[in-house]
Parts: structure tokens; C-alpha cells; sequence
């Protein structure tokens, strides 16, 4: 029956440019192998797999554990939002959201900052510039745990570099407290991600200057644009799509930041560098609570959502990328 | 076959740990051993084993030692995956929940307890090992056994004691070590007049910083939990406990609330403390790289507090098999032979005071004599108390340490961000909600 049908469906378009009276008869499979929608889904089913798998799965998986009690080598049973409501006043919980927003906030704009400027300078013909360029990227290229350890012992209580040089130069009498203090614990990890984090900023920024034509900065020359002219009338509106990408990432990983803290403090002191995603950590492996810990991350959803459609809103004005006002 | 640097190194050290095995006898112990062995390993057998990643050269190469000449006996080969000691809980987490992994993970504490139904029943070793040697220490059984079945081995314990110098403690005024509270506050002062202050960590070090707020929180006679699990933390003896911290926190040098594991071996090696708490590690050390103040150091039990008994919290190191193992038998083989007289006295004279013993026939080990600055660490498996306390020793206890729950309220107070009521609070509210679960 459905043959018929699809034979008459065939008739009624009636033969196609090229094609002799017979292709109409063709069969099914044969059809459907010539069908472009139908060839486009087997390609995309490798990919869609994929994701299912690898990004949907874990991600549906994870909220449905913060929905329950689970625990290490217990599957638990549905609790509804009882997860949520305990970390609602968990003072620890709200330490870590609080910690996580200042780290991501202060070592994204400062990444921003120094990566752009370090940008505009790679960007310059200096001598050994693609020496400079490699140079920039080392710490980027270093595996965290490694830059982390080497943060610890510059952070050491007894031993710090930094007290050393300062103690020797009579500027301090006593070591600085860099990770025994709360808040020097703060920005000494803050410091030590934008360290980490700044030459994927600086390289990325670097290659959207790149394709920046010169021939912009040539007329705007002749209209008679100053430095700064160029940049916030040339180099920044160009460089703006790229901006919003590499920012996207940037505040993306650092909010889900977990190998630094964990390397150079656990947490502590008395939890003041607690990350969410450290926090949540602790409770689901350490802890052997799967469901507080899964809350934990799932609630750090909201916020790496609103970046993401902060970063596709922006992509989507295409006026405003071109240096144009919106309308 | 591939044959690269990875696999010669293995190669190498496989052959290394052979003829260490050889030399020191225990190739021929092992295959004794092996043609009495009541656990007779599945043929073909292969196993993965991790362990946390020693303290002490000489251990390990015992450790190895030992493993060879298993294998060598019973053509059971086994692969040895070292990890620093907070990554094996989590990493024995997740081959329980996913049921692939190592056949045996060597762990900490309370770590079969957080997942016992993943565990292979070792009943029987247990029983065997007890009867042979003297049985076993009342702590090996309260973290060995779950639910009336052993879910896991205590092969052995850290000491976690006080290491001082003594050159430091006679500059201080006091010729002996204290044996009370009072005493030991005393001579932490005196000890930060000296300009060789005391230390301790307060970050958050899962084993000396654990070991040593625990002995001061139950040193007051201040628990998280009574014997029915019932969280009782918020006491007078709790605040007591919190005020006598911050007391001692005052002394000491300062930077100890970022403290992890191994910031106090660096402080006292370089000469910056005079006093700190750890296993024998830093004497140890101090010995095998000649150095002059190997002599000056020595240990001391914990001083006994208000509750007028000893408190001390020792690490232990339980040894587990997962029940999706394809080789039980080769398991229970392995932990028998590791266990065996004088497989277990070599590798305690390895250890050099580092490991304590569960089984009591293993007191006239002579590692225990041939130093006496060693002696003290031989009552560590007899002397401790247990994670929980007076309640149980299962996952909730293994939950409240990881979370650093008492830890995180002395170091609340010691450094000012909480007063000491809120902290125990705060504690109090931490506590019930693993408790309740």
C-alpha cells in the first residue's frame, strides 16, 4: 500500500529534468539513498550520538542525581528539591557562590585586560616576535597541576619566593600569609588563574588582529585618526565578534575552575576558596554524596547559561559587530 | 610487543624488586608460603592493585619486594598503581560506583565503609590471618568489619605522634615532654619565646591536620556523635575543645591554617619548628640524609586532656578487594602472603616505624627495638581511636573527615572568622546532615 502510494505520489510530480520515466520507479532504499534530508540525518547521527553521549547523557544524569539521595555505590531514590533546599541555607554552599563569582569575575577582567594588551603589543613588528609569541603562551602550555604546584611553593608559608625577596629587600619583617589568610587566599588563586589563563586571551585576541586589514587603519590614517582614534573606531569594533567569543570561554573556565584551588588549597582556609565546583567535589566523591554534590553543579547551570546566551545574544547582532550601532 | 621507555622502566623495576626478593630470602619464603597457601588463585590470574604513593623509599621497596616474590611463587602477576593518599578515595569511588577498576585498592580509614556492598567478603583471610598471628587489634576490627563480614584489611596503621626536638624543648624550660593539656599549651608558649615555635596544620591536611584536631576535640571529652550516631557535637567540651585550640593556634608559627600534609616535614626539616605532629617520616628522613639533627628529634604521645584518658587518632590503611574482580581467590592469596610472618616483619623493618601492625603477634617485630626512638609508634594500632569515635566507623564518619567538619571549626575560631559557639554550630548543623541521611 504504501508502495502504491509513494509510486503515485511519484507520478503525480511527474518525471524530473534529467531523469528517464523508469528512475520513477525506483525503490525505496534506492530513493531514500538519493534524498538529500534522509542522507543528512545518517551523517548527523554519528554527531548527535555523540553528544547524546557524551554531553546530554552526563548532563541529564547529573540533574536527575541532585533530584535524589544518592551515594557512592548507592543509586538513592527521588527526593524532589530536598538537595536544593538544604544548600538554600547552607552557609558553606553560599561561600562557595560568593567565591566563584569574585574569581570569575576579577581574573576574567583582568585576563581581559592584559591579554588585549599584550595583543596589541605582539601585534607590532618587534624583533624576535614569533620568539616573544611562544614565550606568552608557555604558561598556558604548562599543565595546571604543574603551574599549581609551582604557585604553591611561591605561596609557601616558610619558604615563599616572593617573602624572601621582600624580607631580604627590608620591605617586611615577618612572611606574608599568602594562603593561611582568607582573603590573601583569595587573590593569591586569583592571581594565579589570570597568570594561567591570560596568554589564551592574548594569542586568540592576536590572531583576530590579525585579520584586521590594513587598509582600515590606512584610510583612517588619512581622515586623520589618532592612535586611540584607531583603536576604538578600527582594531575594537573588528575585533569585537572575537572579543565575545574568547570572553565566553574565558569566563567559562574559569567559573568551573576545579585543578588550581584543588592543587594549591583544597578549599581552604576554612573554605574562603571554595569553588563551586571544588565544593561540589568534596561532598559527591570525597563525601560520597552524589546528590548534594550533583545539586552543587547543577546549580552552577544558571550562571554558565546566562554566559553562553550573553556570548549568543552578542553574536547574533551583526551590526554591532561591524562597528555599526544597533537598531 | 612494544617496547618502549615506559615498559623497560617497568621491566627495570619489576627486576629490581625480584632480586631484592631473592637476597633478602623471601623468594624462598614465598614459595613455602605458597605450597601451604588456603587460598589457591584462579589460574591465568592477573591483578591491579593501587596503593597511596609512600612516605618512606624503604617501604615501598619492601612493598615491592614482597609483591615480586608473590608473584614469582604463584604466577600471579601484579600490577602496583601508585596515587598520592587523598586521590584513592575517590578514585576507589568511582571503580565502586562503575564496577571496573583495580581488583584491590589499599586506602585510608574508613574508605570499604563507604561503599560495602561493592566489597568482596575477606571473612575467612581475616579469620585465617587472626589465628595465625595472635589476632587482631580492637581498631582493625572496628574498620575492618561491616555488617558482621570483614569488607576489608587493616594491613597496618600510621602513628600520627608528636615529633619535637629535644634541644628545643630544654631551650623552653622543659626537660621532659608534658603529658597533660595544660603542659603542652605551656611549652607551645615557651616554645614561641624560643623563636622555634610549634606548628601544626589547619589547612585542610587529611592526615596530620585530622589526627590532631580530633585528639584535641576529644582530648576535652567533646564528640561529634554519641554511640548511636546522634550528633552531640554542640557541648561545653566542643567550645572548651575550640578555646584550647585557639590558644595553641597562637603560638604557633605563623601560616599554619594553609598547612597541608607536607608543610610541617618542610617547616621542621629546615629548622623553622621545633615541634609538630606526623608519623616517623621526619625522623626518617633525617636519618637516611645524615643530618645532624636526626639526633635532636624525638616523639611523644599525645598529652592526655581533661577526659583523663589517651586520645589519639591514627591513620588507618585498609587494604580491599571489589567483588567484580575476576580472581577473589588471588585477592585473599595476595593479602594472606602480605600479611605472613616474615613477609610482613621484612616489610616492617622497611618501613622503619612508619607502618604499625594490626595483628598482635607482631609487637616483638624487631624494628620496634632495633631504634628506640621508634618504640612509641609499635602501640599506635592499640592506642588509636577510630573515625566516628564512640559512634559507628562507616561512611558517615568517612564523610565527616572528608569534609574536614572538625577541622574546619577549629580553624574557624584559630584564625578569627568565627566566634567559638557559631563554629560549633555551624558544625553541629554540617554534622546532621550526613547523620540524618
Amino acid at each position: 500500500m504504501a508502495v502504491t502510494d509513494t509510486k503515485a505520489a511519484a507520478q503525480s510530480k511527474g518525471p524530473q529534468p534529467g531523469q528517464s520515466g523508469d528512475a520513477m520507479y525506483l525503490s525505496l532504499g534506492a530513493r531514500l539513498a538519493n534524498n538529500k534530508g534522509w542522507l543528512g540525518f545518517w551523517f548527523m547521527l554519528p554527531a548527535t550520538a555523540f553528544l547524546v553521549a557524551f554531553l546530554t547523557y552526563p548532563l541529564g544524569l547529573g540533574i536527575w542525581l541532585s533530584l535524589t539521595d544518592a551515594s557512592i555505590g548507592r543509586s538513592g531514590v527521588f527526593i524532589g528539591i530536598e538537595n536544593f533546599v538544604w544548600l538554600m541555607d547552607d552557609d558553606v554552599f553560599w561561600l562557595s557562590v560568593f567565591n566563584t563569582m569574585l574569581y570569575t569575575v576579577v581574573a576574567s577582567v583582568f585576563k581581559f585586560a592584559i591579554g588585549l594588551y599584550l595583543a596589541l603589543l605582539l601585534n607590532k613588528h618587534i624583533p624576535f616576535k614569533a620568539f616573544i609569541r611562544a614565550i606568552v603562551l608557555l604558561p598556558w602550555i604548562v599543565p595546571t597541576v604543574l603551574s599549581a604546584i609551582a604557585f604553591w611553593w611561591i605561596y609557601d608559608a616558610q619558604f615563599s619566593v616572593i617573602s624572601w625577596a621582600l624580607s631580604g629587600m627590608g620591605l617586611i619583617d615577618e612572611n606574608i600569609n599568602f594562603l593561611g589568610d582568607p582573603w590573601n587566599a583569595r587573590w593569591a588563586t586569583i592571581f594565579a588563574n589570570i597568570w594561567r589563563g591570560v596568554p589564551f586571551v592574548a594569542i586568540t585576541l592576536l590572531a583576530g588582529l590579525q585579520t584586521v586589514s590594513p587598509s582600515l587603519y590606512e584610510a583612517a590614517t588619512i581622515d586623520g585618526a589618532n592612535r586611540w582614534q584607531l583603536f576604538r573606531y578600527v582594531t575594537y569594533p573588528m575585533l569585537t565578534p572575537i572579543i565575545a567569543v574568547v570572553m565566553t570561554f574565558s569566563v567559562l573556565f574559569t567559573f568551573t575552575d576545579f585543578q588550581l584551588i584543588y592543587a594549591l588549597t583544597r578549599g581552604g582556609p576554612v573554605n574562603a576558596t571554595h569553588l563551586m565546583a571544588t565544593l561540589s567535589f568534596q561532598r559527591a566523591i570525597l563525601g560520597g554524596n552524589l546528590g548534594e554534590g550533583a545539586a552543587i553543579s547543577t546549580a552552577m547551570i544558571p550562571f554558565l547559561l546566562s554566559a553562553i546566551l550573553f556570548s549568543w545574544f552578542g553574536l547574533q547582532r551583526r551590526k554591532w559587530q561591524q562597528g555599526e550601532g544597533d537598531d | 610487543m612494544s617496547f618502549n621507555r615506559r615498559s623497560f622502566m617497568k621491566g627495570s623495576a619489576a627486576a629490581a624488586a625480584l632480586l631484592a626478593a631473592e637476597r633478602s630470602g623471601l623468594l624462598d619464603v614465598a614459595k613455602a608460603w605458597a605450597a601451604m597457601n588456603p587460598f589457591k588463585p584462579e589460574a591465568g590470574a592477573e591483578l591491579r592493585l593501587l596503593r597511596w604513593k609512600r612516605f618512606i623509599q624503604s617501604e615501598e621497596d619492601a612493598f615491592n619486594a614482597a609483591v615480586a616474590a608473590f608473584t614469582e611463587a604463584t604466577g600471579v602477576a601484579v600490577t602496583v598503581e601508585n596515587e598520592f593518599m587523598d586521590d584513592i578515595q575517590p578514585k576507589a569511588s568511582v571503580a565502586a560506583n562503575v564496577g571496573s577498576g583495580p581488583d584491590l585498592v589499599w586506602g585510608l580509614y574508613s574508605t570499604p565503609h563507604l561503599f560495602p556492598n561493592k566489597l568482596l567478603d575477606l571473612t575467612d583471610v581475616a579469620d585465617h590471618l587472626g589465628g595465625e598471628y595472635g589476632g587482631w587489634v580492637d581498631s582493625a576490627k572496628a574498620y575492618g568489619v561491616n555488617g558482621g563480614k570483614w569488607i576489608g584489611l587493616p594491613m597496618c596503621f600510621n602513628g600520627n605522634y608528636i615529633n619535637y626536638r629535644q634541644s628545643a624543648i630544654e631551650k623552653a624550660g622543659f626537660k621532659t615532654f608534658p603529658d597533660d593539656n595544660a603542659g603542652f599549651l605551656e611549652l607551645c608558649k615557651a616554645l614561641k619565646g624560643t623563636g622555634m615555635p610549634a606548628g601544626m596544620a589547619l589547612g585542610h591536611a587529611s592526615g596530620d591536620g585530622n589526627a590532631w584536631v580530633h585528639w584535641a576535640l576529644w582530648s576535652h571529652g567533646g564528640a561529634m556523635v554519641d554511640e548511636n550516631d546522634k550528633v552531640i557535637i554542640d557541648s561545653p567540651e566542643s567550645l572548651a575543645a575550640c578555646e584550647y585550640v585557639k590558644e595553641l593556634y597562637d603560638t604557633f608559627i605563623p601560616g599554619t591554617a594553609s598547612w597541608n600534609d607536607g608543610n610541617n616535614n618542610k617547616a621542621f626539616l629546615s629548622g623553622e619548628v621545633g615541634l609538630t605532629n606526623n608519623g616517623i617520616s621526619i625522623y626518617t628522613k633525617a636519618v637516611v640524609d645524615g643530618m645532624e639533627m636526626a639526633a635532636d628529634i624525638d616523639h611523644a604521645v599525645w598529652p592526655t586532656g581533661p577526659v583523663g584518658k589517651p586520645t589519639e587518632f591514627h591513620i588507618a590503611y585498609p587494604i580491599m578487594a571489589f567483588n567484580y574482580t575476576k580472581f577473589p581467590n588471588a585477592c585473599k592469596a595476595f593479602m594472606a602472603f602480605m600479611m605472613s610472618s616474615p613477609t610482613y616483619d621484612k616489610w616492617l623493618d622497611g618501613a622503619v616505624g612508619y607502618l604499625t601492625h594490626s595483628l598482635n603477634a607482631f609487637d616483638n617485630a624487631p624494628v620496634w627495638t632495633d631504634d628506640p626512638k621508634r618504640t612509641i609508634f609499635r602501640e599506635a594500632a592499640k592506642r588509636t581511636l577510630t573515625a566516628g569515635y564512640q559512634g559507628s566507623v562507616g561512611e558517615k564518619a568517612a564523610a565527616a573527615l572528608a569534609e574536614f567538619i572538625v577541622l574546619d571549626m577549629f580553624a574557624s575560631v584559630a584564625t578569627g572568622q568565627s566566634s567559638p559557639a557559631d563554629a560549633v554550630k555551624q558544625a553541629a548543623r554540617k554534622a546532621e546532615r550526613i547523620y540524618s541521611r
